[in-house]
């Protein structure tokens, strides 16, 4: 017999209970179609604005399910626009420099003030069905989600050795085969990891989004998020829901780490772009099943075999699989016209939106603009305050952790679910705890951001002090370093490209966080303090969009000058004096 | 009978060039506006049935013109034609073999290999048999299911060597392609690669090698072309007549070694006419800086004493072997300690000089004081960097102001280099120190003063 050669190794494995695993597969495909109809009957709905959201825990199956799809979708739009965006980017000298900007841009903007708009756009496009809302939702999800993706996808495509970018020219590949068997491989793993961060970050703003009220308008999804601010506002709190609907999110957060992202993560181990193998891999039970199922390995990469033959055998008429094309040579000289005519249309467009809003921004006075500005200088101290905290105590005990691998094992998994649970999810349990207390939100909105930033350096810190080489530790020891000096020579400057990376995401997370911890509704009181991100949740809840719209620009200017003039170049300073090479 | 007849025939005929370049010459853009040149306008053929070699120092730009000729890079200007047909134009047939392998670690030994069919739109059960026939030829029966990770260097090559002859290339390029493997896996490959080049196993009419190791281009090559640097440009194109297999004891055989050694060690008794320039243009064999040679002062100091222990003088071919050393480690040091006028380079021969002989008998701070005598005399960039520390109030100055200088005349890499080795010397030479946080040059005592003030301040 042949072997076939893409199930060479899938063969060679012992299969065990194969009949089981591929009834559970049937099980799963009838499932998902039973949720298709379920949810397309649901959204053509008529929008009930007053969705009443049950305090049940027999609602929560449902909920939960109707988030995770929300998640689901965003994420797969964000995968799908990310890989356009970094190849477009990637291979388009003249728009290049662009696009890479407007990346960095909306990556450091709150994304929670866009939330007004981005629902009333939705509600426009389709109106009369609870489609508008969801949709609004889900983009807004997807903004939370797209960029990092897209960063990696293009900063892997530009990473890629240039000997292999050669050996796929002078072959003659199409650009399809050049997609999946050199940019995709390369960039899967960057992908796979940034998509972890982001699907994190995608339920932050899903508990935020489900449920809002903007001007006289209540929009409420069913969902996670909207049961666990219904039983947090509740009269009094509804302290059961509460803790179930936490319970229920932390489960399907395991979950989908157990089910998704290890059997991924442990998949995509073939795409390590390394000479020699690795020994320790991360292994996962889920994958090997899988992998030992006929039907799942075998029928679609069949299917998939007869369609592809037939792509390539057409691709290999083009000129681009007869003619090598040069790497560097200026290609083909395309027609101007097309991008000239589409730059002058998008910047007439840019310019009437700009004006638009300049107009709207008309009837600001100045009392207004103060208190933007003295919110402004609040919510940076207490940004600022909340990152300093972190680092804190995140330093010592990341350190510890990282310096000792025995400690390291344990705690390890224990503190990613724990940091996976989303902030938002936490707020009320918190606020509930502050006023039993009678704290006022002023300081515990920076125990709130705190909170949602804290774990991105603590676990750079934890990678950090795990990657200080042996050598040198042992040198430490044997030169007997004091106590000060292993840390002033050793450990901060070992941890410091860590520690920097971890202190700019979460300075971005706690920006974005101060939208949600600085006003919130508990029960029918409001609770809010003097900040930007306060004053952009009440002008969204009172419907002043000028107010919102100034607010909005000042955050993001003062995120994207704070990275270029302070992040980035303590950036710089690791990348190129704290950087441990070899 | 007939076949004599054919031959004799085919020897009569001038063979028809396969590739054929006109005039090509490369430029790299420099973000300055400046624009470097690579490779100096050049006239190249590759004719059926040889294996041409292209030997160079690095930086001459071998690799940019086996890219040129294989339709990987386009010539900024002149024209690379393929059977007479611009290669822009053409459906060529050739391959790569990479110095790195370049190989799909995604893929299996078999999907690699059958890759470049898959590309061309051959049929599956015909792509199988074909790739498999092919790793059947270069030996790796049995290896089709496995990574290329799990494979050594060498087997790897074999990988590289079986993708590149399935798709039965007329012309097979290969760019240092044992340049990474040790001493006896290159030396087996070559062999096997020359088995298959004299069996006719390969359907491939020319063999073009870009390589820097000259005993193995005259091992391989029925021509070699010597490429000179600073733009690149051809300095001497010659037939290797040796009956193939050569026999590296042979006197023929060192003597042409020696040869290209002598061609190679005086890059500046340039054989032919200068090519016509294009205006604008800076011409590189004029330019007011010398290219510094990447040597550590340290390698500088260990070859003149192993000079001195040799009696003065010593064959550069022969202190290569006795170190053995690739020749592209050792040129660097001796260019530098030329430099520096610390030894002479005549006839292949490296002879030390008085002031080369004082230094080698020196202790290391008398080592550092003539060093630094020598670089001062005759290195402009490192009098440069000292007087204008000397001149400047605060004795500091940023690098940035020197690359500036620099990048008129090398590239924007080579401009990195020239900066490394200038700080290697400068602080060997105590002449000055360069803080790298601050990307600085600083005189050394202020450094000091400096180091004791922030102490201080502690």
């Amino acid at each position: 017999m042949k072997t076939q050669h893409p199930l060479a190794r899938s063969l060679v494995t012992v299969r065990t209970w194969p009949i089981v695993t591929d009834m559970a597969v049937l099980a799963f495909g009838l499932a998902m179609f039973f949720a298709m109809a379920k949810i397309g009957s649901y959204w053509l709905e008529k929008p009930t604005p007053n969705v009443v959201i049950s305090h049940s825990v027999w609602a929560l199956p449902l909920y939960a399910f109707y988030s995770i799809v929300r998640i689901g979708i965003a994420y797969l739009l964000s995968l799908v626009f990310a890989v356009a965006y970094g190849y477009i980017a990637a291979y388009n000298p003249r728009v290049e420099a662009w696009m890479v900007a407007v990346l960095d841009i909306l990556q450091s903007i709150p994304v929670l003030s866009f939330l007004p708009g981005v629902m009333l756009a939705m509600m426009a496009l389709v109106p009369g069905h609870q489609l508008g809302i969801e949709m609004g939702s889900i983009l807004l999800i997807f903004t939370g989600q797209v960029w990092n993706m897209a960063f990696s996808f293009y900063s892997s495509l530009k990473s890629i050795p240039r000997e292999m970018v050669e050996a796929s020219r002078i072959y003659r590949y199409s650009a399809w085969q050049r997609f999946w068997q050199l940019e995709m491989p390369f960039a899967a793993i960057g992908l796979i990891w940034n998509s972890i961060v982001s699907v994190a970050g995608g339920w932050f703003f899903l508990i935020a989004c489900e449920m809002f009220v903007l001007g006289s308008r209540d929009f409420r999804l069913p969902g996670l998020g909207s049961y666990l601010q219904t039983a947090a506002s509740a009269n009094p709190v509804d302290m059961h829901a509460l803790l179930c609907g936490l319970a229920v999110l932390v489960l399907i957060i395991v979950a989908t780490d157990q089910l998704v992202w290890r059997p991924l993560i442990a998949w995509s181990d073939k795409f390590k772009f390394e000479q020699t193998e690795s020994v320790d891999r991360i292994t996962s039970p889920i994958l090997t099943l899988l992998q030992r199922s006929t039907t799942l390995t075998r029928l679609p990469s069949r299917a998939w075999g007869a369609m592809e033959e037939r792509l390539y055998r057409r691709l290999s008429t083009t000129q681009e699989c007869r003619v090598v094309q040069p790497v560097d040579g200026p290609g083909k000289s395309r027609s101007i016209l097309i991008p000239v005519v589409f730059g002058f249309f998008a910047g007439l467009a840019i310019l009437w939106g700009a004006f638009k809003a300049v107009q709207m921004v008309h009837g600001v006075t100045l009392a207004d603009v103060r208190l933007l500005l003295l919110g402004a200088g609040a919510t940076w101290l207490r940004v600022n305050a909340s990152l300093a905290l972190a680092a804190l105590w995140t330093i010592p005990v990341g350190v510890t952790i990282g310096l000792n691998p025995k400690l390291a094992r344990i705690l390890q998994p224990i503190t990613q679910v724990v940091a996976s649970v989303p902030a938002t999810a936490l707020f009320p349990v918190l606020l509930v705890g502050l006023i039993r207390l009678g704290g006022g939100l002023g300081l515990g909105s920076i125990a709130l951001m705190l909170l949602g930033t804290q774990w991105y350096i603590l676990f750079n810190v934890i990678a950090g002090a795990t990657a200080i080489p042996s050598d040198l530790k042992e040198a430490a020891a044997v030169y007997r370093f004091t106590r000060w000096q292993r840390w002033t020579r050793m450990i901060l400057p070992g941890i410091f490209p860590y520690l920097v990376t971890g202190m700019i995401t979460a300075s971005g997370g706690a920006w974005n966080a101060s939208i949600v911890a600085e006003y919130f509704h508990i029960g029918d009181k409001t609770m809010q303090t003097l900040g930007l991100g306060a004053q952009i949740s009440a002008a969204t809840d009172s419907g002043r969009f000028p107010i919102l719209l100034l607010a909005t620009m000042l955050m993001a200017t003062m995120v994207v000058t704070m990275n270029r003039l302070v992040w980035r170049r303590l950036y710089r300073l690791a990348e190129t004096r704290y950087k441990l090479e070899g | 009978m007939l076949e004599s007849v054919a031959n004799i025939l085919d020897s009569a005929a001038v063979p028809e060039a396969i590739i054929r370049a006109e005039k090509i010459e490369k430029f790299y853009a420099q973000p300055s506006q400046n624009r470097i040149q690579v490779i100096a306008a050049t006239d190249l053929e590759i004719v059926p049935g040889e294996i041409v070699a292209l030997l160079g120092p690095s930086g001459s730009g071998k690799s940019t013109m086996l890219r040129m000729l294989s339709g990987l890079s386009t010539p900024t200007s002149g024209q690379v034609y393929w059977h007479d047909k611009p290669i822009a134009d053409a459906e060529i047939n050739v391959s790569i073999v990479f110095q790195s392998f370049a190989l799909f670690p995604w893929l299996t030994v078999l999907e690699n290999v059958e890759a470049p069919l898959q590309a061309r739109g051959v049929e599956p059960g015909e792509r199988h048999n074909r790739s498999m026939k092919m790793l059947d030829t270069v030996g790796l029966d049995g290896f089709e299911a496995a990574y290329p990770k799990e494979l050594s260097g060498g087997m790897k090559q074999r990988v590289g060597f079986a993708r590149a002859l399935v798709v039965e290339p007329e012309v097979l390029f290969m760019d240092e392609p044992f340049s990474a493997l040790d001493v006896l896996t290159a030396e087996n490959l070559r062999s096997e690669l020359l088995e298959l080049w004299a069996n006719k196993t390969m359907p491939t009419k020319a063999v073009f090698l870009v390589t820097h190791n000259i005993e193995e281009a005259v091992l391989l090559a029925d021509r070699i072309i010597v490429l000179g640097r600073n733009p690149g440009h051809i300095r001497t194109d010659f037939k290797v007549q040796l009956a193939q297999p050569r026999d590296r004891k042979s006197q023929p055989f060192t003597e042409l070694v020696d040869y290209i050694y002598k061609v190679l060690t005086k890059p500046d008794v340039a054989p032919e006419a200068a090519p016509e320039q294009q205006t604008k243009v800076r011409d590189q064999r004029q330019m007011h800086y010398q290219m510094l040679p990447h040597a550590r002062p340290g390698g500088i100091a260990g070859l003149l004493e192993l000079l001195l222990d040799k009696g003065g003088r010593e064959d550069i071919y022969r202190l290569a072997d006795d170190l053995s050393f690739e020749i592209d480690d050792l040129l660097p040091i001796v260019d530098a300690a030329q430099l520096l006028g610390f030894l002479t380079v005549e006839e292949g021969d490296a002879a030390i000089t008085e002031s080369g002989t004082q230094f080698a008998n020196s202790e290391i701070l008398r080592q550092k004081e003539l060093f630094r005598t020598a670089a001062v005399d005759n290195v402009l960039l490192l009098r440069q960097i000292r007087r204008a520390l000397e001149s400047k109030s605060d004795h500091t100055i940023p690098e940035d102001f020197f690359l500036d200088m620099l990048d008129e005349q090398f590239s924007e890499e080579e401009c990195l280099l020239q900066m490394e080795t200038a700080v290697a010397w400068g602080r060997y030479a105590e002449l000055f120190d360069y803080d790298a946080g601050r990307r600085r040059f600083v005189l050394p005592d202020m450094q000091e003063d400096e180091i004791a003030a922030s102490k201080e301040s502690e």
